[in-house]
């Protein structure tokens, strides 16, 4: 079931398209992920799916209701962290978690969020004195506060620290384990390869691409390397004959091989039949940052 | 109004907290009445302030002093900081509208204008032997009327500048012609016509008018409430008009 649908969704600023016509459907219980550089309209997308824009023509459907007619209905079953917010500066930590949870019919038990989002030793904090990585856990706590079965998470990890990213990316993964779809508003490539089902990557406005990540990286065909160390004799010219091997390069004791699509199974195979033994193998550059580079001709200026 | 009990209850913790903001409201009035009032022959009546008690016109400049901090400098300055800082924003992704959370705002505020008013009022009776205001009614009603006219006036800057800063900005362009022109720096008595004139069509001139022919005893003039209820509708309707949700930026 279809939990968002979207379709021909546009919204101007001025006769300036920001969002130029995008379509897409977001199923019950996925992470799914909205990627792009910055300017490239992802969060005005979501913002129109929040409720918090109106969008100038198309539909956009969450939960079966339309966020510019039924927006209250909606928001109450919706959970959202929004870039760049803040709270009063004298605000503590529970009482900001106290205040969000009353505004919902059916809300979580606070404390418990508190606990579970590392907020507890910092309760009684006024939100000024929170460190970057507190203000970002206490926003994802208060997204979640009214039992969401929507979350909208815009940039959800910046300003977060490389260990506190990845105790994020858990937490991501438990909310949906609890049933909620997700909704992830990203330009960090290794988070949505690591977390989204989907991604749908924005370019200018429209939808460059949408797939899982593994098959965004295989549509873009783009080049990538295995090297190895060949135990014992090694003739590299019989690798060169093998498909999608562009080139075999010997680097003293390594062997690189560069190549598209399924080359590495093929060099595999053949060192096999030839009863060589491949040390220290390796891929590089099969990421989700090369395939994004090749769909939209651009690097993620981060 | 969902929401609007609990806004209100969190509103007044933050403003108790805010220990300055407090000090200012409650306590400048009363620090400028103690140290007028200690001043000999001050507690009786003053030729130079047609007749007005001395201490009594050091109190109707507390209140125009209350009226005019809150309203021109504090409304525009937390309000203008709401939007800014997204919190306006943030309220407008769930089910409670973020008009709710300016309402008990300003609701809060003004109980803090009327509370430091009832405080100098009471402290200028016990401690200086000022009557309490004669005309207490129309005093109320007056006082009332003009919290709701700056408040209004403090509204429509935060409704019209892009920025807190330039809010801030606004509110301080206001402040100082309204105290100078409301008679609180010198009394109305020492202007000349012309700037008397152009201090009862202020806001805070009117105000202060009001206050003091109120506590003197006087019914205050049907034009100083007329100036003070235009200004509240006025700049009131402007600012729901015009009043951003958000800084805007795409």
């Amino acid at each position: 079931m279809a939990v968002i649908e979207v379709s021909g969704l546009t919204k101007r600023y001025g006769r300036q398209p920001v969002v130029d016509g995008i379509s897409f459907a977001v199923e019950q219980g996925e992470i799914f992920g909205v990627l792009g550089p910055n300017g490239a309209g992802k969060t005005t997308a979501v913002e129109c799916m929040e409720g918090l824009r109106r969008h100038d023509s198309g539909q956009v459907r969450v939960l079966g209701l339309d966020p510019r007619s039924d927006g209250r209905r909606l928001r109450q079953r919706i959970g959202v962290q929004l870039q760049e917010t803040q709270l009063p500066e004298r605000m503590k930590v529970w009482e900001a978690l106290e205040l969000y949870a009353s505004f919902y019919p059916n809300p979580a038990d606070w404390r418990e969020l508190m606990e579970r989002w590392g907020l507890a030793a910092r309760q009684k904090a006024a939100f000024a004195s929170l460190s970057g990585g507190q203000k970002q856990r206490l926003f994802i706590a208060l997204a979640l506060v009214g039992q969401p079965e929507v979350v909208f998470l815009d940039e959800l990890t910046s300003g977060l620290d490389p260990g506190a990213r990845r105790a994020t990316w858990d937490l991501i993964r438990q909310i949906r384990a609890q049933g909620a779809t997700v909704v992830l508003v990203s330009h960090f490539m290794d988070e949505v390869e690591e977390l989204c089902d989907r991604v749908a990557i924005l370019d200018r406005g429209r939808i460059a691409a949408l797939d899982t990540p593994a098959a965004l990286v295989d549509r873009a065909g783009t080049e990538y390397r295995l090297r190895f160390r060949p135990v014992g004799p090694l003739d590299e010219a019989s690798l060169a004959l093998l498909p999608g091997v562009s080139s075999v390069k010997r680097d003293g004791t390594q062997v690189a091989v560069t190549g598209t699509g399924d080359f590495a199974a093929a060099v595999t195979a053949e060192l096999a039949r030839r009863r060589v033994l491949a040390a220290e193998l390796r891929i590089d550059g099969r990421s989700l940052d090369t395939a994004y580079v090749a769909l939209t001709g651009q690097t993620l200026d981060t | 109004m969902e929401g609007f009990a609990k806004f209100a209850y969190v509103e007044t913790k933050l403003f108790l907290r805010e220990k300055v903001a407090a000090i200012a409201v409650f306590g400048l009035p009363i620090a400028l009445v103690i140290g007028f009032g200690l001043i000999p022959g001050f507690g009786k009546p003053q030729k130079g302030l047609s007749g007005q008690i001395g201490t009594e016109f050091i109190a109707s400049i507390g209140v125009a002093i209350v009226l005019a901090t809150l309203g021109l400098n504090g409304v525009p300055m937390v309000i203008s900081q709401y939007r800014e800082r997204g919190i306006l924003r943030r309220l407008g992704v769930t089910p409670v509208r973020p008009l709710t959370l300016l309402l008990a705002k300003l609701v809060v505020w003004a109980a803090a204008a009327v509370a430091s008013v009832i405080f100098l009022v009471v402290v200028t009776r016990f401690a200086f032997h000022v009557p309490l205001p004669r005309r207490l009614g129309w005093f109320t009603a007056s006082f009332l009327l003009a919290i709701a006219a700056l408040f209004a006036l403090g509204m429509l800057a935060a409704a019209a500048a892009p920025t807190s800063r330039t809010a801030i900005g606004i509110g301080w362009l206001l402040f100082f012609p309204s105290m100078l022109l409301g008679g609180v720096y010198f009394p109305t008595e020492e202007m000349s016509p012309g700037m008397r004139r152009a201090g009862e069509f202020t806001p805070l001139g009117s105000a202060l008018h009001a206050v003091r022919d109120t506590w003197m005893g006087l019914n205050p003039s049907p034009l100083y409430l007329g100036i003070m209820a235009g200004y509240a509708i006025v700049a009131g309707a402007l600012a729901a008009r015009f009043f951003r949700w958000d800084t805007g930026a795409a």
